[in-house]
């Protein structure tokens, strides 16, 4: 009965504190869905004379009802049902088609009385509806930086790794004295860049934490997000979740990964390439380090990591050949 | 056969005919005026488009198309390319590749848009295809150098490795050196997103030297700019060059080396690469800029001063690609320099700043649509954004075919009445009576989606993010926009009522998107078993969503119209609603 509807209605009036001037009037057509079946008479009449002005504007553009095939698929909440739903579909048929009025109670009699007779499903559909409610709140009323978002400015993948590339290059060389491997001269032209105009300060932790993986075996890769995870622990966990409950669709090799990548035991073992090109065992150092300086991991067979530094030598680099 | 009246014309005038129409749509037309006109047109089909993989069968568009010689197909979602649609999920090339492989054995192209492709698919075009020219991967990812090392060594008649934004494993330098000696054909080479780090431009020299056809060559940020002169002089009939990193120790010997080489070739229309620019050595480019059309310098981080310069030698410019480095005065003075410009693309230097780091704001854009009578196609990122200033911008620029507009925050509003983005938006679509493609930013109610279902009745393809209030303002797009083929929804408050409306809409759509909105399990269940001709697919990461209760709202949800059925290659996060509602779910 209401329950569910005064959940969402109560959810969406938090929502008036962020777009003032439009909440009340729009949400105002909403909250009548959450009257009961006595109430909903009289909350329509009230209410609506609010939200007509709003509807009448709306009503004008709105384009007609297409009639056929929708009949089947009512409009209403609870769509599980035979019967029922064609009726109650009709009348709401012909209130979208009429003006686009925003839904009352009216509409939904069968709906709601389904909802009353079954205590249970509807506790858990308020849960249910809570969460969408609540996602939808959460968006609104915390302000998102976009930062925090996944996907979010649309920039594609391939230019943000280019613009990480060319940050992590600008950053990176500036603590990097004593590595001496490359061209000098390589080092000092990226040192004179940073003098060249502002740098891209795109933040290190902020998007671009998915790096690749790749298993023996298997040839195409997956990908991680490190900034989800806060430990070598948790992203192992996700590694070990991600190739060892899905057969890969293409590839039908099982693999057996029964214990921790990490600790050695497995027959599989975690290794990462830095920005330096070299390859390393994941776990040699602090876990910040490892995000800001890994460039994509492999999943090797214990047998093939030969010549990499063990786990307790966390001082010594030693080279080992690329894939 | 068919018996030939006087009133009907033999198959072959009526095929050589048909060979003047191109365009997809007007094949298709002609396949549909009669079953003769259908018989001889498949015979004679060479191309084909398949604007999403999962919408037909290989077996099914051979067994139709029996002769083509060329066929793009696209993979993902869209939204696949800002990491919304999670790894493993589908795309793959394989299976075509080797249904053609069988049937198709002439095929010449193959162009390919977010898909997984591997070094198998790779090795077994290069050995089934014999005629094989031209290969284009667009965002697609799966292989390594390995499988473009076969297509280079095997392909005797390729004109044509495009390589666009790729996630290429380079496991070694020496592509180039897989071309053999005697390989001659190469037109247009992009291995601007290889990232090896070796790059034998001895080999790189010869084959440019040798292959005399070449007219686009686009290199990877390992070609370092004292090479680039010596690769220019060897060809300087390019028309499309791509340079790499664009920076170098200031030798007077090395800049005059570059300038000269830039100056020999007469034919240079097109630029970009430009990675790690010296702005020292930009001036080498002026000798083409008078030509250019098209330049490309978002990867350039390069201030405004110099972009300022750079552009004011460019007055035949028609595409221009910009950090928004380049600020509203720079954009001024495209305005006024660039009478051409069709297409402005902006991309943000620091998209997660919390401040601006430059000036480029709405002002930028205004003065881009009022001092550019052709602009066409804009994609902008800025940080502000006013009802006035797009109503200014609609009102200059009605020839729109496709606006993208960026705010960077989500749901920004307008900077000078606070009010929604409503109105602004509203005008682009009212005004801009062409537009095809559109993407929506900044605070924005049901009113826009009123907007848009009203006015863009020419409206294709629509991505909206963090906007209106209800599902009315999913219904007025899908119950309005009647040419809508692709639908991209995120973090919206759009739930089942529309969607549920508005069903049979989707089968006249190409497909539809919509993640973290309010769209319940219950609601995909139905649209499955009642629309037999949709692949209604649930994605969701956090589990099977029959584990939660059905009014629960699914994580991501793409439906597209299909006539292949389900697919078969799912991986364990995504469920295809099934048409039988017996069945269970997978």
């Amino acid at each position: 009965m209401g329950p569910i509807i005064i959940t969402f209605s109560t959810i969406f009036s938090k929502l008036p504190s962020l777009i003032p001037s439009f909440c009340p009037l729009v949400y105002g057509g909403l909250v009548l869905l959450g009257g009961g079946n006595g109430d909903a008479s009289s909350g329509v009449s009230t209410d609506e004379s609010a939200v007509l002005p709003k509807v009448e504007v709306v009503s004008e553009a709105c384009s007609s009802y297409p009639a056929e095939s929708e009949l089947e698929l009512g409009l209403g909440l609870s769509l599980g049902g035979g019967g029922g739903a064609t009726g109650k579909t009709k009348a709401a048929n012909s209130s979208w088609g009429e003006c686009g009025r925003i839904l009352t109670a009216k509409d939904f009699p069968s709906v709601v009385s389904q909802r009353t007779n079954n205590g249970g499903p509807s506790s858990v559909a308020v849960s249910g509806t809570k969460r969408a409610a609540e996602s939808v709140s959460h968006e609104s009323c915390s302000p998102t930086g976009a930062s925090q978002v996944v996907g979010w400015p649309p920039i594609r993948a391939y230019r943000m790794n280019s613009l990480v590339n060319q940050a992590k290059a600008q950053r990176g060389d500036e603590g990097d004295n004593g590595i001496v491997e490359k061209d000098k001269p390589k080092d000092a032209l990226k040192k004179r860049l940073n003098c060249n105009g502002k740098q891209t300060t795109v933040n290190e932790k902020g998007h671009l934490g998915f790096v690749k993986v790749n298993i023996d075996g298997i040839p195409i890769g997956r990908k991680v997000d490190l900034n989800a995870h806060s430990s070598y622990e948790s992203m192992a966990q996700a590694l070990e979740d991600m190739f060892l409950r899905s057969p890969n669709s293409v590839e039908n090799e099982p693999l057996t990964m029964a214990s921790k990548l990490l600790d050695g035991s497995s027959e599989f073992v975690l290794t990462y390439e830095d920005k330096e090109g070299d390859w390393m065992l994941v776990g040699d150092v602090p876990w910040r380090m490892f995000v800001s300086s890994v460039r994509r991991l492999r999943i090797m067979r214990t047998s093939e990591a030969n010549g990499l530094a063990p786990i307790n030598e966390s001082n010594e680099r030693q080279r080992s050949k690329p894939i | 056969m068919h018996k030939k009246t006087a009133f009907s014309f033999p198959d072959e005038v009526l095929e050589h005919v048909f060979s003047f129409i191109q365009s997809d749509k007007d094949r298709n037309s002609v396949s549909m005026v009669c079953k003769s006109w259908y018989e001889i047109e498949r015979w004679c089909r060479r191309k084909v488009f398949v604007g999403n993989c999962y919408a037909v069968s290989p077996r099914m568009v051979i067994k139709r198309f029996p002769e083509i010689r060329s066929i793009e197909l696209k993979g993902k979602p869209h939204f696949a390319d800002f990491n919304l649609v999670p790894d493993g999920w589908g795309g793959y090339v394989f299976p075509w590749i080797v249904e053609m492989a069988g049937a198709v054995p002439w095929l010449e192209e193959i162009k390919l848009k977010r898909m997984v492709v591997t070094d198998e698919s790779l090795e077994l075009i290069a050995k089934s295809f014999k005629n094989f020219k031209a290969l284009v991967l667009s965002s697609c990812e799966g292989f390594s150098t390995d499988g473009l090392a076969a297509i280079a060594a095997s392909c005797k008649n390729l004109k044509e490795l495009d390589l666009r934004d790729c996630d290429v494993d380079d496991l070694s330098g020496h592509l180039l050196s897989h071309f053999p000696d005697t390989y001659t054909s190469l037109v247009s080479l992009n291995i601007s997103c290889l990232g090896s780090d070796e790059v034998s431009f001895s080999t790189l020299e010869r084959l440019v030297c040798r292959c005399t056809n070449l007219r686009t060559l686009r290199l990877n940020r390992a070609v370092p700019l004292d090479k680039i002169a010596n690769i220019l002089r060897r060809a300087p009939q390019l028309v499309d060059f791509g340079t790499g990193t664009y920076a170098a120790d200031l030798r007077p010997d090395s800049y005059s080396d570059l300038a000269g080489a830039f100056s020999s070739c007469k034919e240079l229309r097109s630029l970009s690469g430009f990675w790690d620019v010296v702005p020292d050595y930009l001036p080498a480019i002026y000798p083409v800029c008078s030509k250019l059309t098209s330049l490309n310098l978002s990867y350039a981080t390069i201030q405004s001063p110099e972009l300022i310069k750079l552009v004011s030698h460019c007055p035949n410019l028609q595409r221009l690609l910009v950090l928004d480095y380049i600020e509203d005065s720079g954009l001024e003075v495209l305005a006024s320099s660039c009478k051409n410009l069709q297409e402005l693309r902006v991309f943000p230097s620091d998209p997660f700043g919390v401040e601006p780091n430059v000036s480029l704001t709405e002002q930028g854009l205004v003065a881009v649509s009022s001092g550019c009578p052709k602009l066409q196609s804009v994609l902008y990122f800025c940080r502000r954004m006013s009802n006035e200033a797009l109503v200014t911008v609609a009102k200059n620029c009605p020839n729109f075919t496709r606006f993208r507009l960026c705010i960077i925050e989500p749901r920004t509003a307008d900077y000078q009445t606070l009010e929604p983005l409503d109105v602004g938006f509203g005008a682009i679509v009212q005004y801009c009576k062409d537009l095809q493609r559109l993407s929506l930013s900044g605070l924005l109610t049901d009113r826009v989606f009123e907007y848009i279902g009203t006015y863009a009745k020419k409206l294709e393809m629509l991505s909206v993010a963090f906007a209106g209030d209800s599902d009315l303002g999913l219904h007025h797009v899908l119950s309005g926009c009647e040419s809508l083929r692709k639908l991209e929804i995120r973090d919206c408050p759009f739930g089942d009522k529309a969607l549920l409306a508005n069903a049979a809409k989707l089968e006249t759509m190409r497909s539809l998107w919509m993640s973290s909105c309010a769209v319940s399990f219950r609601a995909c269940k139905l649209l499955g078993q009642k629309m037999p001709r949709l692949n209604v697919e649930v994605i969701d990461e956090r589990g099977p969503p029959d584990s939660r209760p059905e009014s629960c709202p699914v994580d991501k949800l793409y439906i597209y119209r299909t006539v292949a059925g389900s697919r078969f290659d799912m991986p364990p996060f995504v469920w295809t609603m099934e048409d039988d509602p017996s069945l269970q779910l997978s």
